[in-house]
């Protein structure tokens, strides 16, 4: 018994990283894979997300209505970004990323200005539950469910609606789709706009769990960006196992030698997979395929 | 000699000719004759503002004229600055110990950047990939830098102390007579204005020499240079080497100039300074990132010390200017805008015709 306990423990742990992975990397990946484009204010759209998650909250919104608020105010300024900046910085990647650098520092700063150091958080729903001599949050343990649904919902989205279809036929040919009638400006802006508000609801999602601090941002970039780079581009072949592979290595690591070996690890495990899988596991996968 | 000096001016480089150095030279005078009229609060404030140019100097080379970006220039800030602190403290500072040390901390650098352009360039790593290992290399050091708060964490006698850092280093001190010469104050200063001076004209030179060329080719269409015959990996890994002891020099002098270092100095903030120095200055001319630099330092300080939150928000407001409006960098942009507004005057509608080719 105490052995199924802890293996539930490393098992509860090791959803806990996959789900954090899957739900930072998300909004990164989407936006990288269709665009090209690496938005470096990925964690500040995180941040704009907690926060508005808990400032409604305490204003008294039912939570789950306060985290689609968060979501909301992320991808509208998710689209006010693509519309005035990204727009004119398509084909100059150096520059997107510089220009997004420059947003996530306006951002943070702006936040500390505008909001303090920390603002008081919300609790956690729905209470624990104890197994052995460990407790485990009930929240926490729906978390990785509910990444699974994102990436099913999102499964859907790009392979059975208009959209998808589209952003699809740009992803593979940009021009090709243009000719036939595709907008693909339209298409970048959804895009980030999309982007933006799953990084909204990656925010909202933790706000519960977290105190919020304007610094929150570069928490979750790091993560977000291993996450993507070890998934490659394909966003619904790569991300999963990707998160799932890192979340075994970062938990193994973390219950062995603490949490900033276990940050360390995932750090290391990427420098290693661009050095042998540049394109990721989703171009590896691809490749294997022989579809490029 | 004299062929070095002739490439001081070239196709890679902005500005030249009698009157550019006549202005360089005054400029360096005057810069080398200002602690004797400012105080000791002042000398070392300007140094703080000089101390960082190498690292810019070296970024620029790297990503300006090989089009490699590194985000990770911080990893070798904070190697050289520990290993000058590590080294300082256990020898202590007699004799010539401290310039040991300090040779030491730019030797560091040059180690971890030929191993990781080895990995890297021999390895198929591009692009944008570039900068994800570098950073990840950074953050690999802070993380690791930060967790090192215990006992256990002793190099002979230096605590790397965690989070918050190793403190109490030795100046840099020559045996001088009877007594010794500490370089601290005017003397620390002025030591630094001297090895600005020496990097910016030796990276004229070198940018303006064929290494320099090649670089420029690479950077434009690396596929061509292979093709032409140029090894690429090899002056990848070379000009990765050369900004990055410069990016450690930054970090020796850093340490030299507080006697500390945290490893916040290698966190993503503290990456993303010098690519803002860079990019806003003009990253593909080594004279607009040197005065960029200087003077983002002197600015964000100025905000910083009348109590105002708003530096960041300032810098990033700058970078993000730059980017849409002068994309070649707010420098750059300036100066050429100025060249041709000069030239326009000085030649009013003589538009020279151009002759046309026979046949």
């Amino acid at each position: 018994m105490t052995f199924l306990i802890e293996a539930y423990a490393f098992f509860y742990q090791f959803a806990d990283a996959f789900a954090f992975l899957v739900l930072c990397g998300l909004g990164l990946a989407i936006i990288f894979g269709m665009m090209g484009v690496i938005n470096l204010a990925h964690g500040e759209f995180i941040m704009c997300g907690a926060y508005i998650t808990v400032l409604t909250a305490r204003a008294g919104v039912p939570l789950p209505f306060a985290m689609l608020a968060g979501t909301a105010a992320a991808g509208v300024v998710g689209l006010i970004v693509e519309l005035l900046i990204i727009r004119r910085l398509y084909h100059r990647l150096f520059d997107s990323i510089v220009a997004t650098w420059a947003l996530s520092l306006i951002a943070t700063q702006g936040m500390l200005i505008v909001a303090g150091p920390s603002i008081e958080g919300l609790k956690t729903p729905f209470g624990s539950f104890e197994l052995g001599e460990y407790s485990f949050s009930v929240y926490r343990a729906l978390l990785p469910l509910i990444a699974l649904l994102l990436l099913a919902g999102l499964y859907w989205l790009f392979v059975h609606t208009r959209f998808g279809i589209h952003s699809r036929a740009t992803i593979e040919d940009a021009d090709m789709a243009r000719a036939l009638g595709a907008s693909t400006r339209r298409i970048y802006s959804q895009t980030f706009t999309l982007g933006a508000a799953l990084a909204g609801l990656t925010g909202a999602l933790y706000a519960p769990t977290i105190t919020a601090v304007p610094t929150m941002g570069q928490a979750f970039i790091v993560q977000s960006f291993v996450t993507v780079v070890v998934s490659g581009a394909d966003v619904m072949l790569g991300l999963a196992p990707s998160a799932a592979v890192l979340a075994f290595i970062q938990s193994l690591l973390t219950k062995s030698y603490g949490q900033l070996i276990g940050q360390i690890g995932l750090l290391l495990t990427v420098i290693v997979v661009v050095r042998v899988l540049p394109k990721g596991i989703s171009g590896w996968v691809l490749q294997r395929n022989g579809r490029r | 000699m004299r062929r070095l000096l002739t490439l001081l001016d070239g196709p890679q480089t902005l500005g030249g000719g009698p009157l550019f150095w006549a202005a360089f030279a005054a400029i360096v005078v005057a810069a080398a004759l200002i602690p004797q009229f400012v105080n000791a609060f002042a000398v070392s404030n300007l140094t703080y503002f000089l101390l960082w140019v190498f690292m810019a100097l070296g970024l620029s080379l790297i990503w300006g004229y090989a089009g490699i970006l590194s985000f990770g220039q911080t990893a070798f800030f904070g190697l050289a600055g520990y290993t000058y602190g590590v080294i300082s403290v256990n020898v202590g500072d007699a004799g010539l110990w401290t310039w040991f040390a300090f040779v030491v901390a730019l030797a560091m650098p040059a180690v971890l950047a030929a191993v990781l352009g080895y990995f890297m360039f021999y390895g198929g790593v591009r692009d944008v990939f570039v900068g994800i290992v570098t950073l990840s290399v950074t953050l690999v050091f802070e993380t690791f830098m930060a967790q090192t708060a215990g006992p256990e964490w002793t190099i002979g006698e230096a605590r790397l102390n965690g989070f918050n850092g190793m403190s109490n280093m030795p100046p840099l001190t020559l045996p001088w007579g009877d007594g010794a010469l500490i370089f601290d104050g005017p003397a620390f200063f002025w030591l630094v204005l001297a090895l600005v001076v020496v990097a910016y004209v030796g990276l004229r030179i070198l940018v303006n020499s064929r290494f320099g060329n090649v670089l420029v080719a690479i950077r434009e269409n690396a596929d061509r240079a292979e093709m032409l015959g140029y090894n690429v990996r090899m002056y990848q890994l070379a000009v990765f080497v050369i900004g990055s002891v410069l990016a450690g020099m930054s970090g020796a002098l850093y340490t030299l100039w507080g006697s500390y270092i945290t490893p916040s100095s290698m966190g993503l903030t503290a990456a993303a300074l010098p690519i803002i120095w860079v990019a806003a200055g003009g990253r593909k001319d080594l004279t607009a990132t040197l005065v960029a630099t200087v003077f983002l330092t002197w600015l964000s300080q100025q905000l910083a010390v009348r109590g105002n939150q708003y530096a960041l928000i300032w810098m990033g407001a700058i970078l993000l200017t730059v980017v849409l409006f002068a994309p070649q960098g707010l420098f750059v942009s300036l100066w050429k805008t100025a060249h041709s507004k000069l030239r326009r005057h000085r030649r009013p509608a003589t538009a020279k015709t151009v002759p046309s080719l026979p046949g």
